[in-house]
């Protein structure tokens, strides 16, 4: 059933009536610092083009839920529409009957025309993206698919938007892993790169921690107390089928090797917390550590070639890079004294860390070559657990800055930073899927 | 303390009846003396059963005084302090009078810093522990590590004493 609705939906055809611009000839967005100026556009409401009741409904749900998600990728500032100056009803949706100056006299740079048919359980979507100053379309997409895809349907739009705009595929279909206290045990949930469609994966009925996704998106790995120790467990996330790697002590902390079935934990059965390199069925492949005291929390570098972890060889927690061709290790923090959690940005020059300061941690990035740490966080209670989007425009974070710990958002430069989702219970321990998951 | 109350309760019983049967006099003797011999022997098994319930209370509360005393770290370490040590020898005389019994040692820690951290930091704290134990000569198979970061803590808030409380290594007999 899935399957064929997926087929059905990408019937998708581009709509070219000028030669395709290619991104190079635009800078429209800064890449150096895309949020400093949010890009102003408009999203009238759709024009609902037989006049039925539903293409009226989507006309309002889907310009709302558009704008929210391009609103959420913190690159846009979406007019308001009290500020419009035609009825997108009336007016055309094709670039030819744009009337450019209603839109460039309100400040918008962009505008994103759609008209919705809905004809028998089938929506037809024709989306254009409008340069309002050039007075050119950028793209044009149609899509149809059945009433209950749209919400997908406009996703893809935004994802085809963000592409053209950034030259980067964005995170659309990703998805968040996230510890929740929700039914009574801190259990995995999942939701989508924007909060949406929360719900329960395990049900261990016991402290479950730490979700470390596997690079083809296909495996959660996690610790559970289910018989009552910290034992890792490797499981497929469909068929939530998989191996449970059950030695003395800890078996915790677990980072898949990107683009591999192999994965890194802390196991503490030799007497110390080492790491330890694991098949993805949980087989011991080599240590990578040796050292006496704690050794935790490895993340790789998206070649693969590296692994930053956490290590209290100096004395406090301080955050190391493990080169897995030379096996030389080299710290990377000297700042603080409780440096922890590292994740390794997907372009890779980046690493983004908790450190705590008087007692309250806040999130720092560290670029590799400089080595300058720079706090994205500050005086709004702790700040823990960075992730990065999978496109690295983004980083999901654990605060509790409104009392209880809660997931947030915020751009790789500390700015925006908003709520992800309001589910009952404590979020933490939040983890960015990598760029598609099918779930 | 109980057991102490225990026997006072019983001598408190017992010594009245004594009494009661010397100040008899006036009974006929043979009745008397079988009274009293029957008397003698139920107070005979009465004290025994009575020795028999104190030594197996004094066994429960050495028991209970086992899986009760934590032992206490200070932040972000797993060394063990000298109290910590007198803690465990008493431990490590009671599993050598109990040689059957297995144990398992939890190690927590306080609310600051990082969960997954901290779940490392309990494991040095039960494995210090362990080390320990194995060394005044418990068998290491006896003794299975466990860590629990900052997951249970036993005392709320976020001052420095609820903070000491939770920085624990707690046994429990399998």
């Amino acid at each position: 059933m899935k399957m064929k609705s997926v087929l059905f939906l990408t019937i998708v055809i581009s709509l070219v009536f000028k030669p395709d611009f290619s991104f190079a000839g635009y800078d429209y967005i800064n890449i150096s610092n895309p949020f400093l100026k949010k890009i102003p556009i408009a999203v009238p409401l759709f024009k609902a083009m037989s006049g039925n009741e539903k293409e009226i409904l989507i006309s309002r749900e889907g310009a709302d839920l558009l704008s929210e998600t391009l609103i959420f990728t913190r690159y846009f500032k979406v007019l308001n529409r009290e500020a419009y100056l035609e009825d997108s009803q009336k007016s055309g949706i094709v670039t030819s009957k744009v009337v450019f100056k209603n839109w460039t006299g309100i400040g918008s740079e962009f505008l994103i025309t759609c008209g919705v048919l809905v004809k028998g359980g089938v929506v037809d979507f024709e989306f254009r993206l409008i340069d309002t100053y050039k007075e050119t379309m950028i793209v044009g997409k149609r899509y149809k698919g059945r009433f209950s895809e749209r919400r997908k349907i406009i996703r893809r739009f935004c994802s085809v938007v963000i592409e053209r705009l950034t030259g980067n595929k964005g995170y659309f279909n990703s998805k968040i892993a996230f510890i929740s206290t929700g039914s009574g045990n801190k259990e995995i949930y999942l939701c989508d790169f924007d909060g949406y469609e929360p719900r329960q994966w395990t049900k261990t009925r016991n402290i479950t921690l730490s979700p470390a996704w596997s690079s083809n998106g296909k495996y959660i790995a996690y610790t559970s107390y289910k018989k009552g120790r910290p034992d890792l467990y490797i499981e497929n996330l469909k068929e939530k089928r998989g191996v449970v790697v059950a030695k003395e002590g800890i078996n915790i902390t677990p980072d898949w090797v990107p683009g591999k079935f192999a994965l890194a934990a802390t196991l503490s059965f030799s007497g110390d917390p080492e790491i330890y390199m694991l098949t993805g069925n949980g087989k011991i492949i080599k240590r990578l550590t040796e050292n006496w005291g704690i050794d935790v929390s490895p993340s790789f570098s998206p070649d693969g070639k590296k692994m930053a972890f956490v290590s209290k060889r100096s004395g406090t927690p301080q955050i190391y890079i493990l080169d897995l061709n030379t096996w030389k290790t080299e710290r990377l923090t000297f700042e603080g004294k409780y440096n922890t959690s590292p994740s390794w940005s997907p372009r890779g020059d980046k690493i983004a860390y908790s450190s705590m300061n008087n007692g309250k941690f806040d999130i720092y990035v560290i670029d590799i070559k400089s080595r300058t740490p720079v706090s994205l966080t500050n005086n709004a209670g702790n700040n823990e657990t960075p992730s990065w989007s999978p496109d690295g425009s983004l980083i999901v974070f654990c605060s509790t800055r409104q009392g209880p710990p809660r997931i947030y958002v915020m751009t790789v430069y500390g700015t925006d930073q908003r709520r992800l989702l309001e589910i009952p219970g404590e979020q933490t321990n939040p983890k960015w899927s990598p760029r598609d998951i099918k779930y | 303390m109980q057991k102490n109350l225990r026997i006072c309760l019983a001598l408190v019983l017992v010594v009245p009846g004594l009494l009661l049967n010397a100040s008899c006099a006036k009974k006929p003797v043979s009745q008397q003396q079988s009274t009293t011999s029957m008397d003698n022997r139920a107070i005979q098994t009465d004290i025994e059963r009575q020795r028999a319930e104190a030594a197996e209370l004094a066994k429960m509360k050495a028991k209970e005084k086992f899986e009760n005393t934590d032992i206490y770290f200070d932040y972000d370490e797993s060394t063990l302090k000298s109290e910590a040590m007198e803690a465990l020898k008493a431990k490590v005389e009671w599993l050598k009078m109990n040689p059957v019994v297995s144990v398992v040692i939890e190690g927590h820690c306080d609310e600051r810093g990082s969960a997954e951290y901290n779940l490392a930091l309990g494991d040095r704290r039960a494995e210090s522990t362990k080390s320990f134990m194995v060394d005044m000569g418990i068998a290491a198979d006896r003794l299975t590590k466990n860590s629990y970061g900052e997951e249970m803590p036993i005392s709320s808030g976020n001052t420095e004493e609820a903070y000491a409380k939770n920085r624990r290594v707690h046994f429990s007999i399998e």
